[in-house]
């Protein structure tokens, strides 16, 4: 079993997004995340999710998928060298002594402070996931209020390329 | 340009499509529709009396003739009866546009009377589907879905129209594409040279070979190619329940279908093969068994043209991706081009095996049943394999008498055996007869069904009236939903839950009066023959046979189910195994 990373150019029209996420329910998979948006090209969407399976469920996945008929191409991103990132904010409570320290942990994550209040620190971080759950484990799980994720986004590296 | 209303167009570009016939229903949001059917003539209307059946009558159509069925339905609850039928042509990769009638454009989404989303309730039973948004996209939207239903692995695409991209007022330029171009959509056509030669060398070096072929074969016109083959190479080959007739059901190579119901010898030398060749087949669990005892010696090779269907249950070892037709068509040019053969002496030691496996086991040459007291279904069907001289279209329901159907009935062409294999839909057969009527008015048209099936779309016995389709309804009266009562005799301890009607059956032979036709009863052996040969006779009347059979009948051979059977392992009577 491993995490992989799909990622994939579609239509972009209405009712595709609904079929990828359509197929994942009805045939049993699984999505740990999900991101989606257009492109520079207008026509087109791009769509990264992560997912757990082992080798056998992850060629069944990405085979339905590109049966899809909105699908254009696919990529799993895993399969090779990759940069992949997902965005985290997270509120915190931060007072007193606190705030020294919640400032000098997202320092160390390299993440930034982006709202205040004499209570409160809203945090920005960016990264891989498993930098994302450090985080979250180094602030400790009591001082968090609210947390938003934005899931995966992933391209390949170097001269590898996902476009038509 | 001519300009012609959404309506207009709609109709004009099925008929440029080459659509003949459309199975359908009217209503509210499909009115601008049906008053474009009304003024034409190109392409013409079937009213059924249920959506249901309007799929299936189009499934039929399309099975039997290869062509893409169509149907029309309103919005609603048009809409939700037509799932059924979709589903089934899902399952089976049946080609097949469904038009469905969708409120106006502003009322989505507002609970409109007679609104459901189409496009969200049958996106996990369609290869695609449309929602018509502007009336100028009506053409290109036509030769999409057409073009998306019948390549590739075939499949049903729903077309979604509101009302008002009907209307008959606003009007726009029309021209039909002759061609279209879908760049997320390219599907496989040659199969790979360098696994083609592989898989050749492969058949080459077979000793215990097996022809495993599909409804893909059939689907994929090379049931020609098939046999061409498997008779160059003299290897035995057996037919799933829906490829039947990809092979000729008559000839010395084919052991019958294979699978739950199939026969000792087909799932026998499946089952001690070791190079397997699965053409348009998928391995479905009614065909494997248990998959971790699946075929434990051989070496797959598998055509298809679907990469999906292709190690999803079972690995192949030399998967090819591309369509059977033109694979085989590849595959024989080697086998034809070179004078590499298998080993002769392994292969007749192999027939001789079979032979002795068919000796002890082939219900054809010695059929298990036993000829006393009541008709048994089995016979039924052998004697109107006899009547009908083997060349009757046989549409047929869902339950024993369809086993039986499959296992009795030879089938020496494609398209003749016409039946809802992956779904299992009950009520799928008269529908289904009436669309390969409509498509071959003259052809000897046979639905085999149940007391049970028969009356899941009983109804369009009035449809056949309307439409004078001589269709042929023999019904094999057990007086039980046979195919439950006989899992609840094997393991249920013969507890049978609500699968007797008790005295409810109604007198088929009036109801088939009251609709214009002819009823026959049949109780007696030495009547049988007789009455079917009276009922063929009768060229121009849809005729209902209600034949009483022993209820107690079980199908035999059966798989002895997962997790402890292999495909080998079977119940060949309700006391002896294999
Ligand atoms: C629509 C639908 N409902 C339920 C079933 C489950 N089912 C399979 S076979 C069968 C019995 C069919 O009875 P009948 O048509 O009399 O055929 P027989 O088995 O008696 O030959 C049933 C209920 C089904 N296949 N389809
Ligand atoms: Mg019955």
């Amino acid at each position: 079993m491993r995490r992989r990373i799909i990622s994939l150019l579609m239509e972009n029209e209405p009712g595709a997004l609904s079929r990828v996420v359509g197929l994942f329910s009805q045939r049993g998979y699984n999505i740990e995340s999900l991101t989606v948006a257009p492109t520079e090209d207008s026509t087109l969407s791009r769509l990264t999710l992560t997912t757990i399976g082992d080798d056998h469920k992850i060629e069944q996945i990405t085979k339905h998928l590109n049966r899809l008929v909105d699908v254009v191409k696919l990529v799993d991103l895993t399969e090779g060298a990759h940069i992949e990132r997902e965005l985290m904010l997270i509120k915190v409570r931060a007072s007193g002594a606190q705030r020294a320290e919640i400032k000098r942990c997202v320092d160390i994550f390299r993440g930034q402070i982006v709202d205040v209040t004499a209570s409160v620190y809203t945090i920005q971080v960016t990264g891989a996931s498993d930098k994302l759950d450090a985080f979250f484990q180094a602030v400790g799980e009591a001082s968090i209020i609210e947390v938003v994720r934005t899931g995966v986004s992933g391209i390949g590296r170097g001269e590898k390329v996902l476009s038509l | 340009m001519e300009k012609l209303s959404g309506g207009d167009m709609l109709i004009r570009a099925l008929a440029d499509e080459g659509v003949e016939t459309v199975f359908g229903y009217p209503g509210g949001a499909a009115l601008h529709i049906y008053d474009a059917i009304f003024r034409q003539d190109r392409v013409k209307h079937i009213l059924v009396r249920h959506e249901q059946a309007a799929t299936h009558a189009a499934d039929g159509y399309a099975r039997s003739t290869g062509k893409t069925g169509v149907v029309l339905v309103t919005s609603g609850p048009g809409a939700t009866n037509a799932i059924t039928g979709i589903a089934t042509a899902y399952m089976d990769s049946i080609p097949m546009v469904v038009i469905s009638g969708q409120v106006v454009s502003d009322k989505i989404g507002e609970d409109a009377f007679q609104e459901t989303d189409m496009v969200g309730i049958s996106r996990p039973i369609v290869k695609h589907s449309f929602l018509v948004k502007d009336q100028r996209d009506i053409p290109s939207i036509v030769k999409k879905a057409f073009y998306i239903a019948s390549t590739g692995r075939p499949g049903p695409v729903v077309i979604d129209i509101p009302k008002d991209v009907t209307n008959p007022v606003d009007k726009f330029d029309y021209e039909y594409p002759s061609k279209i171009k879908i760049r997320s959509y390219t599907p496989a056509a040659k199969g790979h040279a360098g696994q083609i030669k592989k898989a050749v060398q492969l058949l080459m070096s077979a000793r215990r070979p097996v022809i495993y072929a599909g409804g893909g074969v059939v689907q994929g016109n090379a049931s020609s190619q098939l046999t061409e083959l498997a008779q160059i190479l003299d290897f035995p080959v057996t037919n799933t329940l829906m490829g039947l007739g990809a092979y000729p059901g008559t000839d010395r190579q084919f052991l019958g279908m294979l699978g739950m119901h199939g026969t000792v010898e087909a799932n026998t030398a499946m089952h001690h093969a070791d190079v397997i060749l699965a053409v348009g087949a998928r391995f479905d669990d009614r065909v494997t068994n248990t998959p971790s005892k699946f075929c434990p010696a051989a070496k797959i090779i598998h055509i298809d043209i679907d990469p999906a269907s292709i190690s999803k249950t079972i690995s192949a070892d030399v998967p090819i991706v591309g369509s059977v037709e033109s694979v085989l068509d590849d595959m024989l040019g080697l086998v034809k081009g070179g004078d590499e053969r298998p080993d002769a002496g392994a292969i007749k030691d192999w027939w001789k095996q079979i032979d002795q496996w068919r000796d002890r086991y082939s219900i054809i040459r010695k059929p298990n049943f036993v000829a006393e007291d009541m008709i048994k279904p089995q016979e039924v069907v052998k004697v109107l394999f006899e009547v009908t001289n083997g060349d009757a279209y046989v549409c047929s329901d869902v339950g024993q008498h369809q086993m039986f159907s499959a296992q009795y009935y030879l089938f020496d062409k494609p398209r003749r055996w016409i039946n809802s294999g992956g779904l299992g839909t009950m009520g799928f057969g008269l529908p289904a007869a009436m669309g390969v009527q409509m498509a071959h008015r003259d052809a000897q048209v046979v639905c085999v069904t149940g007391e049970g099936s028969i009356q899941m779309c009983i109804q369009e016995l009035s449809t056949c009236t309307q439409y004078h389709l001589p269709v042929k309804i023999i019904c094999i009266n057990n007086q039980a939903l046979g195919m439950v009562k006989q899992w609840q005799d094997m393991q249920y301890g013969g507890r049978h839950s609500e699968s007797l009607y008790e005295e409810s059956l109604p007198d088929f032979i009036k109801l088939m009066e009251a609709y214009g036709h002819v009823g026959m009863k049949v109780t007696k052996r030495d009547e049988l023959k007789a009455k079917l040969e009276e009922c063929f006779a009768m060229k121009d009347k849809t005729v209902f046979m209600d034949i009483y059979v022993d209820p107690k009948e079980h199908v035999y051979p059966m798989q002895v189910p997962p997790p402890n059977g292999s495909m080998r392992d079977m119940w060949l009577s309700k006391t002896e195994r294999t």
